[in-house]
């Protein structure tokens, strides 16, 4: 079965998930990505590649950062952005996703930049436009349910190659929420696939996934074992909105066993950096001295998303 | 075809050039031929600002139709464009279109006082109102649209004209 997010060229038609990405194209993203870093420092921060395309952010679920982020991507490659709020538009009025789509296709959108509740929603949109012969229109996949989050995962393996600059002798620690976490699994994705060798998920029992271990990782149930000389360490976002039922005692006692501090973090290299996707929740499950510490790259990750970002939509948009 | 001696035009093309420019002129080469072109005029004509580069790809109008470059190497603008003297370098000059691209991309990082494009070979099929100011060989004939012109440089630093037939 041919690759969903690839073209009968080989070449990326949506981006929906790095599951199954060749690691030739993960590569590629990165490349690309990397010269779009300076443009935010020239006089005129526009390139024309989107120019005349309209990309409409389609968030069926809140999102500030993912949604602006990609909204400025979006605009430094000069394209035009409609932002709809679906959670408070039509949807409420009964219209179904695939409705809203053809609506917006009407329209003539050339990008879709979906994120929705339900893992698989922006497959649906992607698979309804082959099946409707609409192959000039892309879609990315901005976050689904508990599934996927590949632009994150993304930017996050720039800001690695960043600092780490190779990936193939790195041991990778990714931290706490795995369960609720599409961050996690497209970190996860990530990592693998570009050869990193060791990639640890540390967390309790009632947070990490049954079968994470088919994932291709090692799991820890102590920060203080999993922690130990490793480079990188992938703090996740304790999912309260997500959580139903007695997943976690509480969020202090959370912190004192799973919270990154300074104590935790010495037992790691004297180099590794820290990383969080945002928004924080500090004294939850990473300590302000932490945070804002040398270590920590997780305002860089912001900034690096938009070139990565750019670098996704700029590969979509050329064919 | 015999094609002279790439060095011999360098030489040639820094001379015409040395009556216009300043020490504070900045280069900007486009990749790759015009990087490699631009570091010797540098050295030639002793200017003192850095070097920039340019790599046209984001500014392609056949983008859509021909894709981005798989790698994209970026540009570089290592001084102040607003008011300063520049000169776009770059190996052949042919449709004009690179030119275009490269004008485009400079003025996002300001307004130039002055801008001129020097080139080695100027081989003709010129497709928009673009000339250079300074041109070390013109063609006495536009090549055929299936050769491809180019400099190259071996693993020495040392550069050849090169005519590919497609």
């Amino acid at each position: 079965m041919r690759n969903p997010q690839l073209n009968k060229h080989g070449e990326l038609q949506h981006l929906l998930t790095l599951d199954g990405l060749p690691r030739a194209i993960i590569t590629q993203i990165l490349d690309t990505a990397a010269p779009f870093t300076e443009v935010a420092e020239r006089e005129v921060k526009k390139l024309p590649l989107l120019r005349g395309k309209s990309v409409f952010n389609l968030f069926f679920e809140n999102s500030t950062r993912t949604r602006t982020t990609f909204e400025i991507a979006a605009k430094r490659l000069s394209a035009d952005v409609i932002n709809l709020n679906v959670a408070t538009s039509s949807t409420k009025k009964g219209e179904t996703l695939l409705d809203t789509v053809d609506n917006l296709c009407a329209m003539h959108a050339d990008m879709f930049v979906v994120r929705h509740e339900s893992s698989g929603a922006p497959y649906l949109i992607a698979q309804h436009l082959e099946n409707t012969g609409r192959d000039h229109i892309h879609v990315v996949n901005a976050g689904d349910g508990r599934h996927a989050h590949p632009t994150q995962g993304l930017l996050d393996m720039y800001t690695i190659r960043h600092y780490k600059k190779e990936f193939h002798n790195l041991t990778v620690a990714i931290v706490g929420d795995v369960l609720h976490s599409r961050v996690a699994r497209s970190q996860i994705a990530a990592l693998t696939t570009l050869g990193v060798p060791e990639v640890r998920v540390i967390g309790p029992k009632t947070l990490l996934p049954t079968d994470v271990e088919k994932m291709g990782v090692r799991v820890f149930h102590s920060m203080e074992e999993g922690l130990k000389g490793v480079d990188v360490v992938m703090m996740l976002r304790l999912q309260n909105e997500r959580m139903n039922g007695a997943l976690l005692p509480s969020p202090q006692e959370f912190f004192k066993v799973w919270g990154l501090t300074a104590e935790k973090l010495a037992l790691a290299k004297p180099d590794a950096i820290v990383m969080h996707p945002g928004p924080m929740n500090r004294g939850v499950e990473i300590d302000s001295a932490v945070a804002d510490g040398g270590q920590a790259v997780i305002l860089p990750q912001v900034t690096f998303g938009i070139a990565v970002r750019m670098a996704v939509m700029s590969m979509l948009g050329s064919h | 075809m015999q094609l002279p001696e790439a060095d011999q035009l360098i030489a040639t093309l820094a001379e015409s050039m040395r009556p216009h420019v300043s020490p504070d002129t900045c280069l900007v080469g486009i990749h790759t031929g015009g990087v490699w072109l631009a570091e010797r005029l540098h050295a030639l004509l002793g200017l003192s600002q850095p070097l920039g580069s340019i790599d046209v790809s984001f500014y392609r109008d056949d983008y859509s139709a021909k894709g981005l470059h798989p790698q994209p190497r970026g540009s570089r603008i290592p001084f102040d464009v607003e008011g300063s003297h520049i000169v776009i370098v770059d190996d052949v000059l042919y449709t004009g279109r690179t030119t275009r691209a490269a004008l485009n991309e400079l003025f996002d990082y300001g307004r130039p006082a002055q801008v001129d494009l020097a080139v080695l070979v100027d081989r003709g099929g010129r497709e928009l109102p673009i000339a250079a100011s300074f041109c070390a060989l013109t063609l006495p004939a536009p090549l055929p649209a299936g050769q491809n012109l180019q400099l190259e440089r071996d693993d020495s630093g040392a550069l050849t004209l090169r005519l590919i037939h497609a």
